[in-house]
């Protein structure tokens, strides 16, 4: 085996699974939702006649939706899994050392990076989660439980209004709609130029996809991680074989895909709020 | 009353028995007797003898007078010399040779009539045929006038005039009548079958007409049937005949102005009048003798003068003769037509429809001369019109939007001059649900031009008068649909309920000449648009609502304005009526949401986020997402700006490092080969 192809695993093939189906809904439930929040620009009429229609857009729309929240769910499964069978305690899973909760490294690099950005020191020596992970992370359960919870009212509305009242329905509406503004125009630029557009990562950074970086790139990449695999000696537990070239390209032709998408949803988004905003 | 055995027809044999009496009466009156007495009983002397007989030109013939039977008629007591004036103080016996009675002594003015008329001329000229007093009044036997026996009774006077003039006589055939079968024609016109069947002695004989006495041709001007006295002498009996004729014909015209025709006789032919209008022949076949010829074309401006007898009898006017409408014509012209200055007018008999013409606009810019004006002609035709349920006819439904569109299509001559909103109206109609109903469907019933705009009233929409005033259109369109007129005017956009300015009428929404049908997909979307042209904000604030987001993506299957406000029986909501009052909204829901409750009505149909006052609560929601967002993209997007030229420094940084690497593995290579050769 070359040193060069020598690569760290980082994401397992779970994680690696949901996150491909989660880019799927996300982007299915983005183009049927715009079409129907951007109803006056022409580009949303267009799409929703793709679709086949308003009322197959919506059933697109909610199927969407249910694997959204599925793949939430086997993410939480999977988590109580991590927590009985590797880490052991909630104690671990939550305040632990590679947990996903913010803790004082986030704050010590986020201060760190911004010391940095202002060229006032050095580059943070980012560990197993950086904080702007960790915010895209939780940006998802924020986001599920908002669009979620109001969705499934906008699916229901003669059942939730036996119970609320109706001008519920608009109020739901109302966040529904510009919760997932935040979080396809969250998505599609702020964490595309943090994972993917950065110059360093640039075109695209398929560690998701293939769950491994190249050991070098890790050591770069995620110093103190590196460091303490290194101390622990754990290191060589995580050390793989790089994927086949044909495994790669396909992978690249989905990001591609998902990358396009993403930025036409941009546009369109950018087209409608600059030339026809109501 | 007349017997019953009275032919309606005189026969010859009657003619022939009465004529033998008469000649008998003649031959006794004019034999010569002699006497010299002054006193009727002197003359009775000799010639209340039966065998009393007198010659005449070698003739001889009975002078017999019954004195009893005398003195019953009229002139019983008249002396006999009053009449035999030749015989006054003459001796007895008298001469033979006498001349005819004198009945000029007495009936003075019927003697100058008689002379001066065509009979009395005629015994001036020695005519043997013609008739002198005693022809028709007989001899010593006058009864009166009244009297049914005599021989002028009003019945009798057809026999006794057509005992001259009747098929073979000597008057019918050997002198210049110009009447033919008249004694036969008279019989079984209107006037004889009155007289003779119906024994109306009001009803006009010979004389009536022609006078017992003053008979002249009709080229007399004195005449009684000269042209010109035509109307005077119909006028006698048929007094009121102008308040039956307006519409037929110009009472004025052919009263005042009775040169011209049409007088009685041209329509109403002299001795074959009948209840059933008159008959057509001559005045027609005059006109075609020369209008037969293709050829034929207008001296002045060379168009066609043609006309297809053809077409003609197989038009609607077939009954009606070329004068009656062509009325300048003069039939005392050789070419009758040439005193014709006016166009044809179809008025004098279409008078209602002419007068509506006249208000239309068409028929005010024909007043004004317009040159672009269509008169009927240019609508109906000429010779060739036919009834507008004849398929084939001009009028006929489905031919009338392409009648409309000569002048009304795009680039014609009224569109150019229109100046109104409604363009590529032909075009638009025939795609309309109207059009498409008449052309495609072959639907006659359905409204074509002439439905809403009337056939001879258009008028603009600005006009009250017109049937597309939007005061007017309802009841316009509601003459087909009167179930949606009921509807709409009991609906707060009809007038007899609100007293609101620029309420909208049927065309408003359906628009005049797009119609389209109201399930139809375009229509349902279109309909919006134009609730929304008055409700301006009301529309807006729909179509931020999810029912308005689905419409403007082109769908249908969602709530539009009418599914919950109703079509034409739209009411205020605060009207308990209304589909929305709080009586009926939770059943307008769940028309289409099943299982919508009391607190699902709640729902704000029309909800805006931009009105802090109205809907505070989605206001709010509004601007805490919104500022959730920006307040998100604004800490993102700074992270990332300083980041991208740290980024890119470090991106450098690490290609150096790269080819650092690269340079020390080099220089460790060549140093292991050194050594490596070293060992070697």
């Amino acid at each position: 085996m070359h040193k060069e192809e020598e690569q760290v695993l980082r994401f397992s093939r779970l994680n690696r699974g949901l996150h491909i189906v989660m880019i799927i809904s996300f982007i299915s439930l983005s183009l049927t939702g715009m079409s129907l929040k951007f109803s006056y620009t022409s580009w949303a009429v267009a799409l929703s006649h793709f679709f086949g229609g308003f009322e197959a857009t919506g059933s697109i729309h909610r199927f969407a939706a249910s694997v959204m929240v599925i793949v939430f769910i086997t993410h939480i499964v999977d988590l109580t899994r991590l927590k009985r069978k590797e880490l052991g305690s909630w104690k671990e899973l939550i305040f632990g050392k590679d947990s996903m909760l913010f803790n004082r490294k986030d704050w010590e690099d986020f201060i760190g990076s911004m010391k940095w950005f202002l060229g006032k020191g050095e580059r943070p020596e980012y560990g197993r989660w950086t904080y702007w992970e960790k915010f895209d992370y939780f940006a998802v359960f924020w986001g599920v439980f908002v669009i979620g919870s109001t969705g499934f009212t906008l699916w229901f509305p003669e059942f939730f209004t036996r119970f609320l009242p109706g001008w519920f329905i608009n109020v739901a509406t109302i966040i529904h709609s510009d919760e997932a503004l935040l979080a396809t125009g969250f998505i599609f630029t702020v964490h595309f130029f943090n994972t993917h557009l950065r110059p360093e990562k640039f075109p695209m950074d398929i560690v998701i996809f293939t769950g491994r970086m190249p050991l070098e790139e890790f050591k770069i990449d995620r110093p103190q991680e590196y460091k303490e695999l290194v101390e622990k000696g754990e290191l060589e537990n995580y050390l793989v074989e790089a994927y086949p070239p044909i495994v790669t390209r396909t992978i690249k032709i989905f990001g591609w895909t998902a990358l396009s998408l993403g930025f036409f949803i941009v546009i369109w988004i950018i087209y409608a709020m600059i030339f026809s905003y109501r | 009353m007349v017997k019953k055995n009275h032919s309606k027809k005189l026969n010859d044999k009657q003619i022939l028995r009465g004529s033998t009496a008469v000649l008998l009466f003649m031959l006794f009156v004019a034999v010569p007797v002699k006497t010299f007495g002054q006193d009727n009983s002197d003359c009775f002397g000799c010639h209340d003898d039966k065998s009393l007989t007198g010659t005449k030109n070698g003739k001889t013939f009975s002078v017999y007078v019954s004195e009893k039977n005398f003195t019953k008629f009229v002139h019983g007591s008249v002396p006999c010399i009053g009449c035999h004036v030749d015989l006054k103080d003459a001796e007895f016996p008298h001469n033979e040779d006498l001349k005819p009675a004198k009945c000029g002594g007495c009936h003075k003015s019927e003697q100058e009539l008689h002379a001066k008329s065509l009979h009395g001329k005629a015994i001036a000229r020695g005519d043997n045929l013609a008739p002198t007093c005693k022809s028709c009044h007989g001899g010593h036997e006058i009864l009166p006038v009244k009297d049914p026996k005599s021989s002028v009774y009003p019945m009798k006077i057809p026999f006794l005039c057509g005992r001259c003039h009747q098929e073979g006589t000597k008057v019918q055939t050997q002198r210049t009548i110009h009447q033919d079968h008249i004694v036969e024609n008279f019989s079984e016109s209107i006037h004889g079958e009155g007289l003779l069947k119906k024994g109306l002695v009001v009803a006009p004989n010979c004389a009536s007409c022609h006078t017992p006495h003053s008979i002249l041709p009709h080229t007399d001007p004195a005449s009684s049937i000269a042209r010109k006295n035509i109307a005077a002498t119909c006028t006698k009996c048929h007094v009121m005949i102008e308040e039956v004729h307006r519409k037929i014909i110009k009472g004025e015209l052919w009263e005042k102005k009775s040169h011209t025709l049409p007088a009685c006789i041209d329509c109403h032919q002299p001795h074959k009048i009948r209840k059933v209008f008159y008959e057509l022949g001559m005045a027609n076949q005059d006109c075609m003798s020369c209008h037969k010829v293709e050829s034929l074309k207008s001296s002045k401006d060379n168009r066609s003068l043609y006309v297809d007898i053809k077409e003609y009898e197989a038009s609607v006017h077939n009954k009606t003769a070329c004068s009656q409408c062509h009325s300048e014509v003069n039939a005392s012209h050789v070419r009758p037509c040439e005193t014709i200055t006016k166009k044809v007018d179809c008025a004098s008999c279409h008078a209602n429809v002419g007068e509506e013409y006249k208000k239309s606009t068409h028929g005010m810019l024909s007043a004004k001369n317009d040159p672009n004006a269509p008169v009927c002609s240019e609508c109906h035709g000429t010779h060739k019109i036919l009834n507008k349920k004849n398929p084939e006819s001009r009028t006929f439904p489905t031919n009338i939007p392409g009648l409309c569109a000569t002048c009304h299509r795009e680039g014609e001559q009224a569109a150019v001059r229109y100046k109104g909103k409604e363009h590529s109206i032909i075009e638009s109609y025939t795609e309309s649900i109207h059009g498409k109903g008449l052309m495609k469907s072959g639907l006659t019933v359905t409204a074509t031009c002439t439905g809403c705009h009337t056939a001879h009233r258009e008028l603009p929409h600005a006009n009250p008068n017109s049937s597309i005033n939007p005061k007017n259109v309802a009841a316009t369109c509601g003459s087909c649909h009167h179930g949606i007129q009921e509807k709409f005017e009991k609906s707060i956009h009809s007038s007899k309920i609100s007293n609101a300015k620029n309420l909208p009428s049927c065309n408003d929404c359906h628009s005049a000449h797009k119609i389209k049908r109201a399930d139809s997909e375009g229509f349902k979307l279109h309909i919006m648009d134009q609730c929304g042209r008055c409700h301006e904000e009301i529309a807006k604030t729909y179509f931020d609502t999810y029912h308005g987001k689905v419409s403007q993506l082109g769908y249908t299957k969602t709530a539009k304005c009418y599914d919950c406000h109703g079509a034409h029986d739209i009411l205020s909501p605060s009207n308990p009526e209304s589909h929305l009052s709080r009586k009926n909204v939770l059943k307008t829901c769940q028309k289409c949401h099943e299982g919508a409750t009391r607190k699902f009505a709640g729902y704000f149909t029309h909800a805006t986020h931009h009105d802090p006052k109205k809907y505070p609560i989605l206001f709010w929601t509004f601007w805490g997402m919104t500022g959730l967002l920006i307040g998100t993209f604004v800490l993102a997007g700074i992270h990332t700006l300083l980041w991208l030229p740290r980024s890119l420094q470090w991106k450098r940084e690490l290609a150096k490092r790269v080819k650092d690497k690269e340079k020390l593995n080099d220089e460790n290579k060549e140093a292991e080969n050194k050594e490596d050769g070293i060992d070697a």
